[in-house]
């Protein structure tokens, strides 16, 4: 039970720390609106006035996955020099498992990363993309779901790195190219043989395919927009979840112990 | 004294403790070995890269050891590391708090971490015993009307105050402190250690700080001082004054020929310099002076502070 309470406390404390700083909040959102209004509307007018393409649907749906998988996963990865920061430091000599460390932070930064996805549904409205009920409930679920992936990526990465220095070079070159593979905004349907490969090993791909299977479920355009269905990706990025996390917890809570 | 006589069993016990930081050539801790009893006031001496920080992280199970072993209230620091959490409070060097968090919250999560209440989204749903805790120990640091406020709006001898109140709240048997008052004004500093003097008063908290004030250390039990890795001396602040620095004696006369004399025909052994130096062992100034005839034109007793005798241990060669 303490366990557990222990793991609400630490996920607790990563929202509210997001809610009490406003810049964060508002600097968390400016890519989202820059994907979404700018380059989603350039797109649009340049390319999809005339053709049967609707670009702005298309990057929402890629940003809302891409920000949400990308959030939590450096969310995670904060961890590398928390035992330095504030609160985070009483954390790590606090008598809790480092199991429930992992845990908490992974739901704490789902749940920053959720508080963001209001904000991203907002400036699709905004740019012109209108959902039904039934596609709000999907993509709050899918969310989830890519945010517990995201975060899990973010272990496997984390039990990686040393320290911060090593992160801050790392990170933009495991995630920048992840957004191009994983068709955010450009579509991927067909693509070189090295290229496709590249695309196939990138987690981010199927995050951005689950969140289409689910919007464009009954639309026409679905078969433009979508690459594989629900079960293939919500399998592959269970499996995924699943590997990430058991490795990369056990690589993390060893490398504690050997510092 | 006679209180921590009485609990003499040892409540830190650190024998032949080594780390070595992977790729280094020396040891970052050298072998060292030290016994902390309960209730005692301990602290570790040391210039910058002495081996402080590293020895009280170890302890503190943020960093394993290369060898050797530590018990701290019993429990083995590697075995049972959850165990020996649950028995310790720790004061950070870097402040430990979330700035955009209210005092409060700071607090209640801290309690949550340590079992000692569930988890409750807002103070008011929170247990009566939690509120009733929570609102003695504001009161007793005069932060009651502050709970509420976030920690930012804090100066910082009030964010100490408020580590402080933290981390006693889960009533640890040791409280490590990592340099606790670098930063502080004068008064903050006086303010805290009248209120950690308090606290070792009512709870009998054994206390273990690292500092480079030496002012602070000159209350303690018990001084280790530590450089290059290794403990150069031990004990008490009075005992590590006489093991490391030498009590003397200045006298001078009109007539230095005369005194020399004297000096010589009592077998009081001297050196001369702008003056005559008699090195003392004990009280035995009022002996020596009720010997000496010559009319003395000077008589000065020279007593080490512990800060010479820090420096003199750790000046380089």
């Amino acid at each position: 039970m303490r366990e557990i309470y222990a793991v609400l406390t630490l996920a607790y404390r990563d929202l509210l720390k997001l809610l009490r700083d406003p810049t964060r909040l508002i600097s968390e959102l400016m890519f989202p609106l820059l994907f979404i209004v700018v380059l989603g509307g350039s797109l649009q007018s340049t390319f999809g006035t005339g053709s049967s393409f609707d670009y702005i649907t298309y990057v929402f749906t890629g940003v809302f996955a891409q920000t949400l998988f990308q959030s939590a996963s450096m969310g995670v990865v904060s961890l590398i020099d928390d035992r330095e920061n504030d609160f985070s430091q009483e954390v790590f000599v606090s008598p809790i498992s480092r199991y429930t460390i992992i845990l908490g932070k992974i739901l704490g930064e789902t749940l920053v990363a959720m508080t963001q996805a209001l904000g991203i549904l907002v400036f699709g409205f905004l740019a012109g993309v209108r959902f039904s009920f039934g596609q709000l409930i999907g993509l709050g679920w899918s969310g989830i779901v890519i945010c517990l992936f995201g975060a899990a990526f973010g272990v496997i990465i984390l039990s990686n790195l040393n320290n911060r220095r090593t992160a801050d070079q790392v990170f933009p070159y495991i995630m920048l190219p992840q957004f191009f593979l994983a068709g955010v905004f450009n579509p991927i349907r067909s693509l070189p043989w090295y290229l496709d490969f590249l695309s196939r090993i990138s987690p981010m791909r199927y995050a951005v395919d689950l969140t289409r299977d689910i919007f464009y479920l009954g639309r026409t355009d679905y078969v433009n927009a979508v690459l594989q269905g629900p079960v293939y990706n919500l399998t592959l990025m269970t499996v995924a979840f699943l590997v990430f996390l058991f490795i990369g917890t056990f690589l993390f809570v060893r490398k504690e112990q050997n510092r | 004294m006679a209180e921590t006589t009485l609990k003499a069993q040892p409540i830190i016990e650190v024998e032949n403790l080594t780390k070595r930081y992977r790729g280094a050539k020396d040891s970052a801790v050298n072998a060292i070995s030290f016994s902390v009893r309960a209730g005692e006031f301990f602290t570790l001496l040391g210039p910058n890269g002495a081996g402080k920080t590293t020895t009280i992280s170890i302890l503190t199970t943020t960093l394993n050891p290369t060898a050797g072993a530590v018990r701290i209230a019993g429990y083995d620091i590697r075995r049972a590391a959850s165990a020996v959490r649950q028995n310790i409070g720790i004061i950070f060097q870097q402040p430990s708090l979330d700035f955009n968090l209210t005092a409060e919250e700071n607090v209640r999560f801290h309690a949550v971490l340590y079992g000692l209440y569930p988890f409750r989204p807002t103070f008011s749903t929170m247990p009566r015993a939690y509120k009733q805790q929570v609102s003695e120990l504001a009161a007793l640091l005069g932060l009651e009307h502050e709970m509420s406020k976030t920690v930012k709006k804090f100066s910082g001898g009030m964010r100490r105050k408020l580590e402080i109140i933290r981390s006693l709240l889960h009533k640890p048997s040791v409280l490590f402190l990592d340099e606790p008052t670098a930063g502080l004004d004068p008064v903050s500093r006086r303010t805290l250690w009248e209120y950690l003097r308090q606290v070792r008063r009512e709870q009998g908290t054994t206390i273990f700080l690292t500092t480079h004030y030496l002012d602070e250390a000159e209350e303690a039990d018990q001084t280790c001082i530590i450089n290059h890795g290794r403990i150069v001396a031990s004990g008490s602040p009075e005992q590590v004054k006489s093991q490391l620095t030498e009590t003397y004696l200045l006298i001078d006369a009109e007539n230095r020929s005369q005194l020399r004399e004297e000096l010589r025909r009592l077998k009081i052994e001297f050196t001369e310099t702008t003056s005559f130096k008699i090195k003392l062992r004990g009280g035995e100034v009022q002996r020596i002076i009720k010997a000496i005839e010559t009319p003395l034109s000077l008589v000065k007793t020279h007593d080490p502070s512990l800060e010479d005798a820090y420096l003199e241990i750790i000046k380089e060669p």
